[in-house]
């Protein structure tokens, strides 16, 4: 793997006596699309503006490329393309002139202005609109304007807010594309977002956040071992007398539901397919479908909060 | 301390020339400047039916032209004072917050820049919008004196009224930072406009009738001063030293100083002062600029201040809302 890009250390930050983010240690590897996830006012946003020197830390360190973007705000959001969750433009300036606005704030030297504009308007699929003032976009059409200036600013690193939210699926899904594209470009690439699915999809790794601290960090896997511990479902749909019986025999399995006419679900300690099959199939049922249910990130994140729910129940009383 | 890297002033012009442009062309200025144009043409038809008269005598015929009223409507210095504070909180009072209502400051504080420079380019911006607007407006009244007078204005008379334009811009500079420091404090729009011009309200129409009153509070007048029907010295500075904390008495003052070369002192004058004094004779425009230089400086500080003040209240402001 390459080498750090973003390095966050014990932060904190603090509104008055409220604790916004607290001890949030993290590290984000060049090339990687990492997620920050968790619902709203968990502290996504907040950890993504200390890192772009937005917003002061109340204590802890940030190393972005290797720079503190505390001390050293310009060079730092010279490499870092942000779009803020539901971004804005001026909506009385055409796409062409809210980016050409940015690009001359970036400082981007005017010879390579306007190509470097056509070219990211094209990428996001803008290019025909470019002319059209911003004021006519549907939210979806920003999301893209506001995709296309972290583009145009060729950034190491992309910070997206919140980039699918609100989109509907066709536009997320084009979104996603796009994220996906940065990524080959070998941009590194941060977003935050309450959309599981989406992330699950696009995120090499994530970091789970409840009421500003990270809770959970790792890829989608290691997380769903950290939260569902070893167990495995399995959905089979199979017809057997007794079947229900015949699951329950099988050595690892320790739960199986009647999921529907035919159907069971099973949690087992380890892979049981092999077993529930020959099972069913020596028993001379007819086993019409089998699937190993991978767990989503939905099933972890759910998971997750049912017993950080019940651990603080437990604390209360 | 944390010591910043990097020029504060980088993007500034960016910001500055982008400003400008939607200032000058939006609807909302092309509103003020017809209401100032048109107001300043109503005002100046009636003078010139009276001034025409006395063209060939007079030599500052072309300050005249500002300061002589005709009833009804007031003279055109004066309605120039009541107007540019109101261009002036037009231009300012979203500035901070509708970068927020839009939700473009994250991404506009998000390129490599300080806050510095979104602040000054806007300050700087609205000013240049109004001394454009100042200067077209002036150059209006000089093109319409010589078609309708028919005499050049003379070397003296345009230094006066440049110096009274620049004072005038200053008294702009007043209420667009007041203006904008209300835009930095309030979130909203409207909230921001409403404080901007109930505070122009109440110094420009209520201040000065307050003034007398509180002096009286402060300093009442002495029994022999009373039983004479003269107002007491001392009160009658304090009445004026409180007046004075209003923006539009002090540009009232340099306004009538500058455009009228006949004052000779803006307080109270003493017999003594009197001696030796040619009444109504036109002072050199020296002399009334050293009249009027603690009215500039007072509302060049003015502005420094207000600027200070909504600077320092930005740079501490959450980006998030």
């Amino acid at each position: 793997m390459n080498a750090a890009v973003i390095q966050a250390a014990s932060l904190c930050k603090r509104y008055g006596d409220r604790a916004a983010v607290t001890d949030a240690t993290f590290e984000i590897r060049g090339g990687e699309v990492f997620g920050l996830l968790g619902p709203n006012g968990a502290g996504k946003t907040t950890t993504i503006l200390m890192l772009l020197g937005l917003t002061e830390v109340s204590s802890g360190t940030i190393r972005v490329l290797d720079r503190d973007p505390q001390r050293a705000p310009l060079q730092v959001k010279r490499e870092v393309g942000y779009m803020p969750d539901a971004v804005g433009f001026y909506d009385a300036l055409t796409a062409r002139e809210n980016l050409a606005f940015s690009a001359k704030l970036m400082g981007i030297p005017r010879s390579g202005r306007a190509g470097r504009i056509e070219a990211a308007l094209e990428r996001v699929g803008l290019a025909g609109v470019g002319g059209n003032k911003v004021a006519t976009f549907s939210r979806g059409m920003r999301q893209r304007l506001g995709l296309a200036e972290v583009i145009m600013k060729q950034a190491r690193v992309a910070v997206l807010d919140e980039p699918t939210s609100g989109l509907d699926p066709q536009a997320a899904e084009d979104f996603l594309t796009l994220i996906n594209d940065l990524r080959h470009d070998g941009v590194t690439v941060l977003l935050s977002s309450h959309m599981l699915e989406h992330m699950q999809r696009i995120c090499d790794r994530v970091a789970l956040f409840h009421a500003g601290r990270i809770a959970l960090l790792g890829s989608v896997d290691e997380l769903a071992r950290q939260v569902l511990g070893g167990h495995r479902y399995v959905n089979i749909e199979a017809r057997a007398g007794q079947a229900l019986q015949l699951l329950r025999g099988i050595e690892g399995v320790r739960q199986v539901e009647q999921a529907g006419e035919h159907r069971y679900r099973l949690l087992a300690d380890r892979d049981v397919r092999s077993q529930a099959a020959h099972a069913i199939v020596s028993a001379g049922g007819e086993l019409l479908r089998m699937d190993d249910d991978t767990p989503g990130l939905d099933v972890i994140y759910n998971r997750y909060f049912e017993s950080a729910h019940t651990e603080e129940e437990h604390a209360t009383t | 301390m944390r010591q910043r890297k990097d020029s504060p002033w980088h993007g500034l012009w960016t910001v500055t020339a982008k400003e400008l442009a939607d200032h000058l062309g939006s609807a909302r200025m092309r509103v003020l400047e017809w209401l100032v144009i048109l107001t300043a043409a109503a005002s100046l038809y009636a003078v010139f039916q009276t001034i025409r008269e006395t063209t060939a005598s007079d030599p500052y015929v072309y300050l005249k032209l500002l300061t002589q009223a005709q009833s009804p409507m007031p003279s055109f210095a004066a309605l120039l004072g009541f107007l540019v504070p109101l261009m002036a909180i037009g231009l300012g009072f979203d500035a901070i917050n509708g970068e927020y209502n839009r939700r473009t400051m994250s991404r506009l504080l998000s390129q490599p820049i300080y806050r510095d420079a979104v602040l000054m380019g806007k300050f700087l911006a609205g000013m240049a919008t109004l001394a454009i607007s100042l200067a077209a407006l002036w150059l209006l009244v000089v093109g319409a004196g010589l078609l309708m007078l028919g005499v050049p204005p003379r070397g003296e008379e345009i230094a006066r009224v440049l110096v009274f334009l620049l004072l005038a811009l200053a008294y702009a500079g007043i209420w667009l930072t007041l203006a904008m420091l209300c835009s930095v404090c309030f979130r909203s729009a409207a909230t921001s406009a409403l404080v901007g011009l109930g505070l122009w309200l109440f110094l420009t129409l209520l201040w000065p009738m307050l003034a007398p009153a509180l002096a009286q509070v402060i300093s009442p007048p002495d029994t022999l001063a009373l039983l004479l029907g003269r107002p007491d010295p001392h009160t009658l500075q304090w009445q004026q030293a409180l007046a004075r904390l209003s923006p539009s008495s002090l540009f009232g003052e340099s306004m009538l100083a500058l455009l009228n070369p006949a004052t000779r002192a803006l307080g109270p004058v003493y017999l003594s002062q009197l001696q030796g004094a040619l009444a109504g004779a036109p002072l050199p425009l020296g002399q009334s600029l050293a009249i009027i230089w603690p009215q500039a400086v007072g509302l060049v500080a003015g502005v420094i201040v207000l600027l200070t003040i909504s600077y320092t209240v930005f740079q501490r402001q959450e980006v998030r809302a």
